[in-house]
């Protein structure tokens, strides 16, 4: 688990990209990313275009694989071991369990212990965390609401896990039993969060990010990393934006550096209403 | 030597804090360097792990780059470790071409060395010095290629074709290892580094 979880502790501080093709993941790798997310489509556009989405054609990993020196990632439908299974051979660095696809299976997410590959998965709250974690995720992302380039979803869920981790410290062991309870969540694990103040594997945001203040508001919470799903690329300049929120996730605790980075990058993704939304992707995980 | 010397941790990017709270037990004073003013006053610095491509930009965008090479050129005592190592190195192998290095240690260094993620691993090293053995995180690690003279290798790996390769090496004021001393909790690494900064404010003092 160490080393698992290793590779996320290298992560943090960084940007992790999408990509949909080697160009991109080229750009993405020359604006700074630690690391680029191989798909075949952006969440914007499975979220426009419908129908079930799965994992990228092995072939586009490869060949993005091919074209960057830093770690890559994919995705998984959530459940949907034999996806994980080919990720595995493909040697990917990281694999997403993600509700940005389509779910595979509707009461279980995948026995992560059983892959030598590190899982990272996504959470709204602390008990939906600690349950991947018990099931072997080495890092935990907010799901936020991946392809509205709006970051509200992603601060509430970075909230409410923060939030629990404070009330947990101060909570006494009749209460940790019950915190286990109230999260479904392993007593152990509340244990280890009580004493240690923070989650046993690092967390990072993810979903709705579009602006190098938008990075810099979710590392000030508490994020460790940020995502950057259709943010870069569904924006008029990816490559200086890419850039821009590499610095801003850098310096995010310096607002005159993330000013300076975020004049004139051009439009960013267009974005959407939660309330207008017809799918909620966070709403998948159990 | 110093109750507490000022030690830096370059803070741009990667596990800082891992490398921040080892310094912190050992009693150092611990500044997150990320603009080149941090660099004043610094009696030791730690290059964390990290993303190398990415903090090799960064330390060209914060200006930092420069000053900081200087400083290691007039003898910093400084602890590199994974990324920290290959940003130290004379030459660094399988990198983007524009990656930036400071050549503040004679030696030649391969990224990603031992492969993607699932060849990381842990081993425990006999390390030239210390007593115990150590044990050591391999997180996608470079190795060392070749030496100059005047480095010494501290510690090697051996590979699957039974040739060995340098993973902790020295020459003066610069320390470096391929893996991650500071996921293991192990601190003698650090404290190589803290004697070092401590007795060069004592002489300067």
């Amino acid at each position: 688990m160490r080393v698992k979880r290793g590779l996320a502790e290298m992560l943090r501080g960084g940007v992790i990209m999408d990509v949909v093709t080697a160009e991109q993941a080229k750009i993405a790798e020359d604006a700074g990313a630690v690391s680029v997310m191989a798909l075949e489509r952006v969440p914007a556009d499975i979220r426009r275009e419908g129908g079930v989405a799965r994992m990228s054609d092995p072939a586009l990993i490869s060949a993005i694989q091919e074209a960057v020196t830093i770690p890559v990632m994919a995705k998984v439908r959530i459940g949907h071991f034999a996806e994980a299974q080919i990720l595995q051979v493909l040697e990917v660095d990281y694999i997403d369990e993600s509700e940005v696809l389509t779910p595979a299976d509707e009461a279980h997410h995948i026995d992560k212990w059983a892959f030598s590959v590190p899982f990272v998965c996504g959470a709204t709250n602390l008990g939906e965390a600690l349950r991947r974690i018990s099931e072997g995720a080495a890092m935990i992302r907010s799901k936020g609401e991946a392809g509205t380039g709006n970051v509200v979803e992603a601060v509430r869920h970075l909230r409410s896990i923060l939030g629990d981790i404070k009330k947990i410290q101060t909570a006494d062991a009749a209460e940790r039993y019950g915190w286990a309870k109230q999260l479904q969540a392993p007593i152990d694990l509340v244990e280890e969060v009580a004493r240690t103040g923070r989650l046993p594997v690092p967390l990072f945001c993810a979903g709705g990010i579009a602006t190098p203040a938008d990075a810099a508001l979710v590392m000030q919470l508490g994020a460790e990393a940020v995502f950057v799903g259709s943010g870069i690329f569904k924006s008029e300049d990816p490559s200086r934006r890419a850039r821009a929120i590499v610095e801003a996730t850098a310096h995010y605790q310096d607002a005159e550096i993330v000013a300076k980075v975020s004049r004139g990058l051009g439009a960013a993704m267009p974005g959407e209403e939660i309330a207008t939304l017809d799918v909620k992707l966070a709403e998948r995980g159990w | 030597m110093t109750a507490s010397p000022l030690v830096g941790v370059l803070a741009l990017q990667g596990d800082v804090a891992e490398h921040s709270a080892v310094l912190d037990a050992l009693g150092a004073t611990v500044r997150a360097v990320r603009r080149p003013e941090h660099l004043e006053g610094l009696q030791g610095l730690v290059l964390p792990g990290g993303e190398s491509t990415t903090l090799s930009l960064l330390l060209e965008s914060s200006g930092l780059f420069e000053p900081l090479g200087e400083r290691l050129a007039a003898g910093l005592p400084v602890l590199g470790t994974c990324a920290g190592m290959i940003l130290l190195s004379r030459q660094v192998l399988n990198g983007r071409p524009d990656q930036k290095s400071f050549g503040a240690i004679d030696i030649v260094t391969r990224r990603n060395a031992f492969g993607r993620q699932v060849e990381s691993f842990e081993s425990t090293l006999e390390v030239t010095g210390l007593s115990e053995p150590m044990h050591a995180v391999f997180i996608r690690a470079p190795f060392v290629e070749s030496v100059g003279e005047g480095v010494e290798v501290l510690a090697a790996v051996r590979r699957s074709d039974g040739s060995p390769r340098p993973v902790v090496c020295r020459q003066d004021n610069v320390l470096v290892a391929a893996f991650h001393p500071e996921l293991s909790g192990d601190d003698r690494l650090h404290r190589l580094l803290l004697a070092r900064a401590g007795g060069r404010s004592a002489s300067a003092a």
